[in-house]
């Protein structure tokens, strides 16, 4: 299975260089549109897993939605006079020290918890209607709660984001 | 032995030669003679005018607010859709459940005119003493947030 | 389904770290945002991962709840980022350092 393996480091390729260029990008509008390809990236990677209904998923909702949603944000907080799209960076030496320290506890979780995991599992055919079954019986209560949070951020957000009435 | 997501990936990666190959041999080809107002910006064939980076109306970012919500909502629906009928009238009162809590958010916006779209009153250009023609602008304060 | 684990553990880790770099150095609340999403997805990617490879769906029922918190999480930021641009003209967190006016 040679092709699977390429596929897999172009889609790693992909989803590691985008992020590094949404965080490391002085252009908030080039971050942004490079954060649809690292979203597409982590799709692309959920194929690999056999999660297809996420990975179509993960399109409709961070693509689709919160991508629209942060580019929105990107056009509304720009100064109309002075265009002030690039951003600086601070404290960058503290932060690498923190991430690689995040990074290497993440690893060493991860390498005290898989050495169980080598063999895949028995392939799941599509995942869409398992997922629906335990969203219905086991996970009915969280699933009403994300009604609810949905709810409440729908009606804050629209609190906030109104535009005052005029005095 | 292609899967289903084999010929999705094998499609967008035909797509990306296909353009790809389009625009190497036209860049290949066509000849290059850039003047300045060649370079502009096409506005619809008009003097292109201010920045791409305008500032936009808030509205439209409570219309995406309930789009996003709403799109969740539907990625919710779909494996239900799928397992309702085996589930019986259980799953189908939590789905109505569900639809009732996120509608009360939509009756809210509703209700508080956020769907409205109340447009700047016109600006009917007026002839001065037959002098000129005084031009109809939006003020800074029409087109801030 | 030939790519061992570790490799998909990894790729997460990474993209975490990324986040987290992203989070504390960047001065622009929005890319700190992106960041936060992307930190999501790295846990997503793991949740998705170890989900497959163990044949356990809760997994991915567990990612769809993560996935309407970070909807609705970039809904409330994202208006508290205008709502902060509407008063204070600005959206850089180290010119941000009041909690009330």
């Amino acid at each position: 299975m040679e092709t699977f393996d390429i596929i897999f480091y172009l889609f790693a390729l992909i989803t590691v260089g985008s992020a590094c260029i949404v965080v490391f990008s002085k252009n908030i509008v080039y971050a942004a549109f490079s954060l649809l390809f690292t979203f597409f990236g982590v799709a692309g990677l959920y194929v690999l897993l056999q999660a297809d209904f996420l990975a179509v998923t993960q399109v409709l909702v961070y693509v689709g939605g919160i991508l629209t949603l942060l580019l929105f944000g990107v056009m509304l907080t720009n100064k109309v006079i002075s265009v002030d799209m690039k951003t600086g960076t601070l404290h960058a030496v503290p932060a690498m020290i923190l991430a690689a320290v995040v990074f290497g506890s993440l690893a060493g979780l991860f390498y005290a918890t898989w050495s169980g995991v080598t063999a895949p599992a028995s392939s799941i055919i599509s995942t869409a209607r398992p997922i629906g079954e335990m969203l219905m019986t086991g996970y009915a209560l969280p699933f009403e709660v994300a009604s609810v949070i949905l709810l409440v951020a729908m009606i804050g957000a629209a609190f906030m984001a109104r535009r005052p009435k005029k005095l | 032995m292609l899967t289903e997501f084999g010929r999705v990936f094998l499609f967008i990666l035909i797509g990306i030669v296909f353009v790809a190959i389009g625009l190497v041999v036209a860049w290949l080809l066509r000849p290059h003679r850039p003047y300045p107002s060649k370079r502009t910006t096409y506005e619809c064939g008009e003097t292109p005018v201010g920045d791409t980076r305008m500032r936009f109306n808030v509205r439209f970012y409570v219309i995406a607010l309930i789009f996003i919500v709403f799109d969740v909502e539907v990625v919710f629906l779909f494996p239900w859709a799928l397992v309702y009928l085996s589930l019986g009238w259980f799953a189908f009162f939590e789905m109505i459940a569900f639809l009732t809590i996120l509608f009360a958010g939509y009756a809210y916006v509703w209700r508080k005119g956020d769907l409205e779209w109340d447009r700047p009153a016109p600006r009917i250009p007026r002839y001065e003493r037959g002098v000129g023609v005084r031009e109809a602008r939006l003020t800074e304060d029409e087109i801030a947030v | 389904m030939s790519v061992p684990l570790p490799y998909y553990l990894g790729l997460s880790a990474v993209l975490f770290a990324i986040g987290v770099i992203g989070v504390l150095t960047r001065r622009n609340v929005i890319v700190v945002f992106m960041s936060i999403e992307l930190m999501l997805n790295s846990v997503n990617l793991t949740l998705v991962a170890y989900s497959s490879f163990l044949g356990d769906v809760s997994g991915q029922a567990l990612v769809f709840f993560v996935m309407a918190v970070a909807a609705a999480e970039a809904a409330v930021g994202l208006a508290l980022v205008i709502a902060l641009f509407r008063n204070k003209q600005t959206v850089n967190i180290d010119q941000i350092n009041i909690l009330k006016w």
